[in-house]
């Protein structure tokens, strides 16, 4: 076991992380004021790739906040101990990931000025205005639930304020999904498939996140994870892992199989460069064939192959939703199927995309925001997870 | 002095000035289903819906008159980047297999189900119930959405800080943009500048009017030639047809 540091070391670090936190906060938000006051034409994105880099962070943030609460979910709803002793950390790191993945997609916003307008002119028929009430509630319903946790006279709520969350973040990541799945435009979206999918993201990457941040607090205590606990957890991760591939899988196979999809597939597997790239070796091999190795194979599954597994699945995640976003709108849009198209506007060709460093910090900043929240409030709320000695482990 | 000449004069001068008012009035009466100007305090109707038939089969591929009037009218600048706006843009065909060649106009659709409509969260993109489809510039927060739902591309996000206002329709940074179907123009009875420009190449490729009056020009024309609109498979009921296509 790790020695545990002294309270003067751990106060120096802790101040140190915090700094750092700070700064990568702040030079985002400094990214975002920069974006705002010389338009978009600072970032890489153009009137084809509408929605660059800061999506695929914000949405990784989004879809993940979901996830982060399945120990929650598994120990309030299903009434198991050894994950609710994990639930405060789970609904803190929910509201920390979904507070950064926000904050980056309004200050994305042409004009992030007028957010309030989401608020005081609501169209019932957009998905994107369903979202701002599913993320508000999200971050009613976590409060409540951890409300529920935290004070002993509200113990009779816990298991309802369980179960509204666990309704809760099924609806939410089903809207998250949907906001691709309504795209009746573009070849990569419009497909029932994508809100399930997005569910089984949301489980992957969340429980991957919360494995990561576990290890950290557990190593920054010297304390140690119950075997059985361990094998659960990376037995759990393995599974969503492998459930996610299967739903991948099912969605490119059937547009490979569709003819008038084979060309948008071919480009996205084959002939994209970065694209392609990033989806075989970032999505397959780092964030799908290597935790899998990491996890299953014998010998495998300690607590640091448990650690790299879920830091690659995180990779995997920013990999395929840059291969699903960006690569969703390089491809082009098929206006006159049976005509070979150009035009001044990109049309019939593949547009170049280049994420500017405004963009990479202001992702980075939400991230850095999600931390920030994450590391105040562990310290504030001691959401370490307590095992209790000598309790039984249950198998499932 | 006999009458005959007094007679004769009197025949020129009725029939002079028939001919005079039939050659003054014609135009009128043919623009008269779309030229109707509309008083500024009477909304919009859905008794019209305006459309345009494009005829590509009259539209001449190194023309790109109607795109300069609209750069014109709506103070747009030179689209030279991926960025720079463009409301109506011109898009070279080639059919596969026969290679034959087709060059037509681009624009907003004006759609019936507008799926920039639904999509938008602030309820900027909106519908007129004249079937002209706008942003609302000071409701629009710049969310792109729109954009990512139009399936024929033809919005624009203002990237850059705008320094010509001089334009018929107000423009903001961070908003989106799309063919206005030159409404003020349409408001007052006029065509699209688009339309004019084609008209004044000679090529006469636009023609507007109302689709809901069954004996416009527009409804006459769509009658009797194959037209498409474009994604029909969308069933969006777009304003816009083409024919040669």
């Amino acid at each position: 076991m790790t020695k545990r540091l002294s309270p003067r070391t751990e106060l120096r670090n802790y101040a140190l992380l915090l700094a750092a936190g700070v700064l990568v906060a702040g030079i985002g938000l400094w990214a975002a004021h920069f974006m705002e006051s010389r338009g978009h034409i600072v970032t890489g994105m153009n009137n084809q790739v509408v929605w660059g880099l800061p999506h695929v962070f914000a949405i990784f943030m989004i879809v993940s906040a979901s996830g982060v609460l399945n120990v929650a979910s598994v120990g309030s709803v299903f009434g198991r101990a050894v994950y609710k002793a994990r639930a405060p950390l789970a609904g803190l790191l929910a509201i920390a990931l979904l507070a950064g993945g926000l904050a980056v997609l309004m200050l994305d916003l042409g004009r992030p000025d007028r957010v309030i307008v989401a608020a005081t002119n609501y169209n019932p028929t957009s998905v994107f205005a369903w979202n701002v009430l599913l993320y508000s509630g999200l971050f009613g319903t976590v409060a409540f639930y951890l409300w529920t946790l935290m004070d002993r006279t509200m113990g009779a709520w816990n298991k309802p304020a369980g179960f509204l969350v666990f309704l809760w973040r099924f609806v939410l990541t089903t809207g998250t999904g949907l906001i691709f799945a309504f795209l009746v435009a573009r070849q990569a979206y419009a497909s029932a498939l994508l809100p399930p999918l997005f569910i089984v993201l949301s489980l992957a990457w969340g429980h991957a996140i919360f494995l990561v941040v576990q290890h950290a607090m557990l190593r920054w205590n010297a304390m140690e994870l119950h075997p059985g606990i361990q094998k659960r957890l990376k037995n759990l991760l393995g599974v969503f892992v492998l459930s996610v591939f299967y739903l991948v899988a099912a969605y490119h196979l059937t547009n490979a199989y569709f003819a008038r999809q084979s060309a948008f597939e071919r480009y996205l597997l084959l002939e994209g460069g970065t694209v392609t790239a990033l989806f075989w070796v970032g999505y397959v091999g780092v964030g799908t064939l290597l935790p899998l190795a990491l996890i299953f194979l014998p010998g495998a599954g300690g607590r640091r192959c448990v650690l790299a597994a879920a830091l690659g699945v995180v990779a995997g995640a920013f990999s395929l939703l840059y291969v699903f976003i960006i690569g969703g709108q390089t491809y082009p849009l098929q206006i006159f199927p049976g005509y070979r198209v150009a035009s001044r506007f990109a049309d019939g060709a593949i547009t170049a995309y280049a994420p500017s460093l405004p963009e990479w910090a202001l992702g980075l900043g939400g991230l850095g925001i999600a931390f920030l929240i994450t590391l105040v409030g562990v310290r504030v709320l001691n959401f370490l997870p307590r095992d209790v000695p000598g309790q039984p482990v249950e198998s499932n | 002095m006999s009458d005959q000449p007094d007679a004769s004069r009197r025949q020129f001068l009725s029939r002079g000035t028939a001919a005079t008012a039939a050659v003054a009035v014609a135009p009128g009466v043919l623009l008269y289903d779309f030229a109707r100007a509309r008083p500024p305090a009477e909304p919009a109707s859905s008794a019209v819906r305006w459309g345009l038939l494009i005829d590509t089969t009259r539209c001449d591929s190194g023309c790109d008159a109607c795109v300069s009037a609209c750069r014109e009218e709506n103070a747009l600048p030179l689209p030279l980047k991926p960025t720079d706006p463009q409301w109506i843009r011109k898009v070279e065909l080639q059919q596969e297999g026969s290679g034959r060649k087709v060059s037509l106009p681009m624009m907003c659709q004006h759609c019936a189900e507008p799926p920039c409509v639904d999509v938008c969260p602030t309820g900027a993109s909106f519908k007129r119930a004249d079937g002209i489809v706008l942003v609302d510039k000071h409701r629009c927060i710049g969310c792109r959405y729109c954009m990512m739902a139009c399936p024929y591309k033809a919005r624009s996000f203002v990237h850059e800080p705008v320094e010509d206002h001089s334009g018929a329709t107000p423009r903001g940074q961070g908003t989106v943009e799309s063919c206005t179907l030159c409404v003020h123009r349409v408001d007052q009875g006029r065509a699209p500048a688009c339309v004019d420009a084609c008209a004044s190449e000679g090529h006469r490729a636009l023609l507007f009017g109302n689709l809901n009056d069954p004996d416009s020009a527009i409804s006459q024309r769509l009658r009797s030639v194959a037209s498409v609109k474009l994604r029909a498979d969308l069933n969006l009921d777009p304003g816009l047809s083409y024919v040669g296509l």
